[in-house]
């Protein structure tokens, strides 16, 4: 199972470490080293590394290496969907999860990782459980701790551990009970050059804030439940029922989760709800090219698409860019040679355009390749996969709660090429 | 330590956890309290105590754990014995000895059987990692009801008990295809999990228990159409996941390609991904590629082609060659790619292409020789030895078709010492080519390059070759033309493929680290330790057919295998070419049957030179023996049964008479007959081979397609001697079972094919199973005793054997000369009963009961096995040894 976590910044300082059996020696990240060495950025770091004795297995989040060390076969999807957790759980707590705020709070830290895993088992790993065992920081708490000299660790054991729904803790109390749901799609697409779509696939989500009293009893039916056939649930929905009447049941955590992700990949299924038009040449004979975009709507089911930002990596030999847009800000830098251009809403009446010329490395040829244009947006009031939710019930408590659903769709990996 | 403060008591164990290893006088002390709050009424202490006293690893401390311990593993609170069956695992890593003497184990395995699924989840990791330590112990020993207790505890316990038991329950071994079948249902509602590792131990139940299903049943549709989502959901994933998911999709490509068929597209590639994401999408898109998708596939490895990572656009620009090999028809299309590739002058693409060019001229000769004039024009760009030596190569191969071959090669020769070794080679060779085509011009060139490879050259490859090239020049330049120019077979389709035993073995693996390395675990797991070798389970169904061509990994049926067999001169123009990469799919093939003229020209040089090399001189297995019969063609027949009296009678099992398996009208005028021995623990197949055709046969190579017991030659066929007309030619070829293994229909079936320089014949045969029936298959009597009980009775069949006048000791001595050995007699009311015991090549037992009536002729045969379809093959064997 898991030996050891060593948490290691971008310049290469272990700055954490955690042992759960016997301990490793620190220099056994000298083959990781060696290994981000050979890499040529972070992203590309292998995420397994064999050394003589132990195998190291990395994430890399918020510019920050998660390198977790085994001695044995594990299976290494174990490791790493371990490795998430804990960021995630790092991310609950503290907001954040950085070098420093990781260095600030160092001694809530241990106590997470301690509780997280036994002997390399995992032990508590849903954040409602370790929420109670150790509370997570606030200012509040920090100022109450300093007066009275107590510290962050709960005085009760978690007794969540003990029953059957292990996800959700008991004597939870609300004056106002409410759920909320957000459906949130995002689109992952590859648009090639003459703007036919070569893949597009909807990977959507729907997370849950709950604050409701006692221990309600949830289901939640769609209108569409057909679309829905690549799902992966939280445990606490009862898969059963879904496989026979397509309908959510579930007793929920407390607090924030994610009850569901989904994969919609029929081509059919997907539009695309923007589309970029692009006009980008180099001359081999002279050192100037030009560039042109312009970002239109299309598939929208008339709501207004938001938050459009446009990004792109230019060649090499890219010297400078004089451009105009037609609304919105944008910023060439010419050392990482990154284009962007922040477009905000799209007005389908005037459609935002990007215009002017590029001037290249003097001498050098025209380059081979053609830069790629990444895009990013927002939709409210919108699934775009269609998907609706019929109704939310409760069971299993007497009051009315409050409920709410929101759709959202964004872009994931959207890529235009050029 | 006695307080009632949680959070000081929390503390108080961290600091012994942390210092009891520089004090353990100190620590003792503090074992009464552990004890103490062992004993506890709120089952949250009991389980800290318990928890904190494993993790110090101080020995006398440890000593008196064992007590609370055992308690807390028969705790009232499932909280506590969860948190006390890891504590086993803690204490077995500080003193493996004391587990076993405290009998913890046994408690351990009771706890798989526990009502609540937390405690059943740790009981099963906790004994997967002490049995990692021991792999010999029958830690994991699962029956149906602990199975089904585990399947249901899979629903209820958390994520990571999910993976323990998923990775637990793939060991198992189902009785049957239903028993897997039920299993697999219970385990598919896993794929929809939203931990991947969950998912991933879940795929890989299912691919290893789909094995025993058979193809006809629906539910083996159902489930393979299952797989794809969840996989293609683990590509949407962090690019960490991704990696790990992607080595193993790949494993599970190769293994079932219908699955993923239809999901070409979530493979392609984004800008963004991470250069190990990338490759491995690019690798599982070629074994994707088909003729039905090869339009999109090669679109989208041409717009990698020019992306800035030069790593991935190499291996891009491979890709587009390995689709041209894999795909015929897209071959035009993707030399057609590759020349735009090459117009953008990009230095490295330029020369990828033009190495994978070569490939895709050797896959199809005489096809797109047109583009070597593009080819040419980009000579001077090349600074790679590995692009370097593929145009020389394609400029000696087609030199007749280059005007200006000789200036070319010419130009490279300048530099002859600073090229690396491989270019060297492939210069030398191709200058001889040169020279074999236009033999006027040239003189003065060939001259030059031997006499740089054999005189200033220190590298010995290089020498030999040389001076290999200048004999044949010198003493026959006919034979050194039949040599040099010789045809090549053709390389493979598909290139590094694993190792199909080797597959099989990773795909038990799914999911852990032996799947992301593509090795056994055996190779990298930390040494000392033994590691329990896993294997797929044999289909059992009962309606099995032979395995359909088209997901025979090849995808080629037998007949139309390329290159099965390259002949001798194939063999000598691949030495010629050997350092130019591709995998060539070819067997390892006689060295030795040159013409007998062609070995003297050689001479001794060449003669010691390959004896050293290959051994393929020595005349030690399966020697031939030419010997003319002299007999009139119809005739032959008669006379190759008067040969076997001599053969094949000394001691050893049983060999039936030899019979025509290729009869001359099929075969050009070849006609093989033969039969199978097995003497002294070796198989061999005895062969003759009779030339009835009116001209000379030489080259004879043989190969085997693959079969139930992986029946290969040991050795190549080896015919010293070219066969005159109507001259045989007996030959006893050693056999082994470490060939590839395909289920056949019927079980004993034999594919063969046979070469000789006419052309290639193929025949099949049917070979007695008491061949493949082992020495030391003499089971002990208390081992027969239980194996018999433990085999279920419907996998017991009852055979006659009629007309039989043997009596029992009879009987017994003469099945014991072929290793069918009998364990004990019993004489029950007048009737004789043997109890015999044979194992089979593989490793299969075979139990009997044979009961012989005095009065009666005809035997009862009873068998059991655990695989019950060999019994009817063991039957077989059985009549023909008796009644013989």
């Amino acid at each position: 199972m898991i030996h050891s976590l060593f948490l290691i910044n971008a310049a290469g300082d272990i700055f954490l470490e955690k042992h759960w059996k016997s301990v490793v020696s620190r220099s056994v990240c000298d083959y990781f080293f060696e290994a981000q060495e050979r890499a040529s950025e972070a992203e590309n770091v292998p995420p397994v590394i064999p050394t003589p004795h132990h195998y190291l297995l990395s994430v890399y989040r918020h510019k920050i290496f998660f390198v977790a060390v085994i001695q044995s076969e594990v299976p290494p999807l174990f490791v790493i969907e371990f490795l998430h957790r804990v960021v995630d759980t790092f991310q609950d707590y503290f907001g954040v999860c950085s070098e420093v705020i990781i260095k600030d709070n160092v001694v809530v830290v241990y106590e997470v990782l301690e509780e997280m895993l036994d002997n390399g088992f995992p032990l508590a790993t849903e954040s409602n459980i370790l929420k109670e065992l150790i509370k997570p920081p606030t200012i509040l708490r920090t100022v109450v701790n300093t007066i009275t000299g107590s510290t962050n660790v709960g005085d009760q054991l978690p007794t969540g551990q003990l029953s059957v729904v292990p996800w959700r803790r008991t004597g939870v109390k609300y004056t106002n009970n409410e759920a909320y749901f957000d459906v949130i799609e995002e689109i992952d697409a590859i648009i090639d050059k003459s703007g036919s779509t070569i893949t597009a696939e909807i990977q959507g989500v729907i997370d849950a804030c709950v604050k409701l009293t006692g221990m309600p009893d949830l289901t939640l039916s769609f209108m569409n439940p057909r679309l829905l056939d690549d799902v992966s649930f939280h445990p606490c929905v009862r898969f059963k029922r879904w496989e026979s009447e397509r309908i959510l049941s579930f007793i929920p955590p407390d607090g924030n989760f994610r009850l569901l992700s989904y994969h919609v990949s029929a081509q059919n299924l997907v539009a695309i709800p923007v589309y970029v038009k692009h006009n980008i040449s180099f001359r081999d004979s002279s050192s100037l090219g030009r560039f042109e975009i312009t970002v239109g709507p299309k598939q929208t089911m008339g709501k207004t698409v938001e938050g459009v930002m446009v990004t792109s990596q230019m060649p090499k030999s890219v010297l400078n860019m004089t451009l105009t847009p037609s609304q919105g800000t944008h910023v060439f830098d010419p050392v990482t040679k990154l284009l962007s251009w922040d477009v905000g809403k799209i007005n389908p009446q005037k459609l935002p355009s990007l215009k002017g010329s590029v001037s290249l490395q003097a001498g050098t040829s025209k380059p081979d390749e053609n830069p790629t244009i990444n895009l990013q947006f927002k939709i409210q009031q919108l699934a775009i996969s269609g998907l609706k939710v019929n109704r939310l019930d409760m069971y299993g408590e007497k009051y009315k709660p409050f409920k709410g659903i929101k759709y959202m769709t964004k872009a994931g990996k959207f890529q235009v090429r050029t | 330590m006695q307080t009632d403060n949680l959070e000081l008591k929390k503390l108080v164990y961290l600091y012994l956890m942390n210092y009891a290893k520089s004090q353990p006088d100190m620590a003792i002390m503090a074992v009464n309290t552990f004890v103490k709050d062992c004993e506890d009424p709120n089952p949250l202490i009991r389980a800290l105590a318990v928890r904190t006293m494993g993790c110090i690893r101080v020995d006398k401390i440890t000593e008196y754990l064992c007590e609370p311990l055992r308690k807390c593993l028969k705790d009232e609170d499932p909280y506590v014995r969860k948190t006390a069956a890891v504590c086993v695992a803690k204490l077995h890593d500080i003193n493996a000895q004391l587990v076993e003497d405290q009998g913890f184990l046994d408690t351990l395995k009771d706890l798989i059987s526990d009502s609540n699924p937390m405690v059943v989840a740790n009981a099963v990791a906790a004994l997967s990692e002490i049995a990692e330590s021991h792999p010999s112990s029958n830690l994991l020993d699962l029956n149906p009801q602990s199975i089904n207790k585990l399947l249901t505890a899979l629903n209820e316990c958390t994520e990571w008990g999910q993976i323990f038991i998923l990775d637990c329950l793939a060991n198992y071994m189902p009785k049957d295809d239903r028993e897997a079948q039920s299993i697999c249902e219970r385990v598919t509602p896993r794929l929809s999990h939203a931990n991947s590792a969950v998912v991933l131990s879940a795929v890989k139940v299912l691919m290893k228990f789909m094995e025993m299903l058979s193809k006809d049943l629906d539910y083996y549709g159902t489930l393979l159409k299952k797989l794809a989502p969840p996989l293609v959901t683990l590509l949407s994933a962090e690019p960490e996941l991704q990696y790990v998911a992607l080595r193993n999709i790949n494993l599970i490509v190769q293994k079932r390609p219908e699955i993923l068929k239809h999901e070409m597209k979530v493979f392609f590639v984004k800008y963004n991904d991470p250069i190990y994401v990338k490759l491995e999408k690019l690798d599982i898109m070629i074994r994707l590629a088909s003729q039905a998708n090869i339009a999109q596939v090669l679109a989208e490895l041409k717009e990698y082609a020019t992306e800035v990572d030069v790593d991935f656009v190499r291996k891009a620009v491979r890709a587009i060659g390995r689709c041209a090999i894999k795909v015929e028809q897209s071959a035009e299309r993707c030399v057609s790619t590759l020349l735009d590739l090459i117009q953008t002058k990009v230095n490295y693409v330029v020369q990828e292409a033009i190495v994978v060019i070569k490939d895709i001229f050797r896959k199809y000769p005489n096809k797109y020789e047109s583009v070597i004039a593009t080819l040419c024009e980009n000579l001077d760009s090349l600074d790679e030895p590995e692009a370097r030596a593929a145009m020389i190569w394609i400029v000696g191969e087609y030199a007749e078709r280059i005007d200006n071959a000789d200036e070319l090669l010419e130009s490279f020769l300048e530099g002859f010492h600073d090229e690396s070794t491989q270019v060297q080679l492939q210069l030398l060779t191709a200058i001889v080519k040169l020279f074999l085509k236009k033999p006027t011009e040239t003189q003065e060139l060939v001259q030059q390059v031997l006499s740089l490879a054999t005189q200033d050259s220190d590298n010995p490859d290089l020498r030999d070759r040389g001076y290999i090239y200048w004999r044949l020049l010198s003493t026959d330049p006919v034979a050194a033309k039949e040599v040099v120019l010789a045809e090549k077979p053709l390389i493979s389709e598909e290139t590094d493929l694993i190792e199909p035993t080797l597959l099989d073995e990773l795909i038990c693996h799914i999911g852990t680290l032996a799947s992301v390395y593509h090795k056994p675990p055996g190779a990298f797991v930390e040494g000392g330790r033994g590691v329990v070798h896993k294997s797929l389970p044999p289909r059992t169904g009962s309606s099995e057919s032979a395995e359909s061509p088209d997901t025979a990994p090849a995808g080629v049926p037998a007949a139309d295998q390329p290159s099965v067999i390259p002949t001798q001169g194939d063999l000598l123009g691949d030495l010629l070419n050997l350092d130019l990469g591709p995998p060539v799919s070819g067997p390892p093939v006689a060295t030795s049957s040159v013409q007998m003229g062609a070995v003297d020209l050689l001479g001794g040089g060449l003669d010691s030179l390959m004896g050293g090399g290959s051994g393929g001189f020595a005349p030690a297995p399966g020697t031939a023996v030419p010997s003319n019969t002299g007999a009139p063609l119809g005739s032959g027949l008669g006379d190759l049964f008067d040969l076997t009296g001599g053969v094949g009678t000394l001691s050893g099992s049983y060999v039936a008479p030899k019979t025509v398996w290729l009869p001359a009208m099929k075969a050009k005028g070849l006609e093989i007959s033969g039969t199978f021995s097995r003497q002294v623990g070796s198989i061999s197949m005895d062969l003759v081979l009779t030339n009835k055709a009116l001209q000379v046969m030489s080259d004879f190579a043989i190969q085997f397609n693959r079969n139930s017991f992986g029946l290969a030659p040991a050795a190549p066929l080896q015919v010293h001697a070219p066969l005159a007309p109507n001259q045989s030619v007996e030959i006893s070829l050693p056999l082994n079972t470490v060939g590839s293994v395909m289920k056949m229909d019927p079980l004993n079936n034999l594919q063969v094919a046979v070469k000789n320089n006419i052309d290639v014949f193929y025949f099949s045969t049917l070979y007695p199973l008491h061949i493949l029936f082992v020495e030391d298959g003499k089971m002990e009597r208390q081992m027969f005793l239980a194996t018999w009980k433990d085999i279920p009775n419907e996998n017991e069949t009852q055979f006659q054997i009629k007309d039989c006048s043997l009596n029992a000791d009879s009987v017994s001595s003469k099945l014991q000369g072929s290793n069918i050995f009998t364990i004990a007699k019993r004489n029950v009311e007048g009737q004789d009963m043997l109890y015999q015991s044979l194992k089979l090549t593989n490793g299969i037992w075979v139990l009997a009961e044979l009961r012989i009536q005095p009065s009666n002729p005809s035997f009862t045969l009873s068998l059991k096995c655990r695989a019950p379809e060999v019994s009817q093959y063991v039957y077989q064997a059985y009549e023909t040894i008796l009644k013989n």
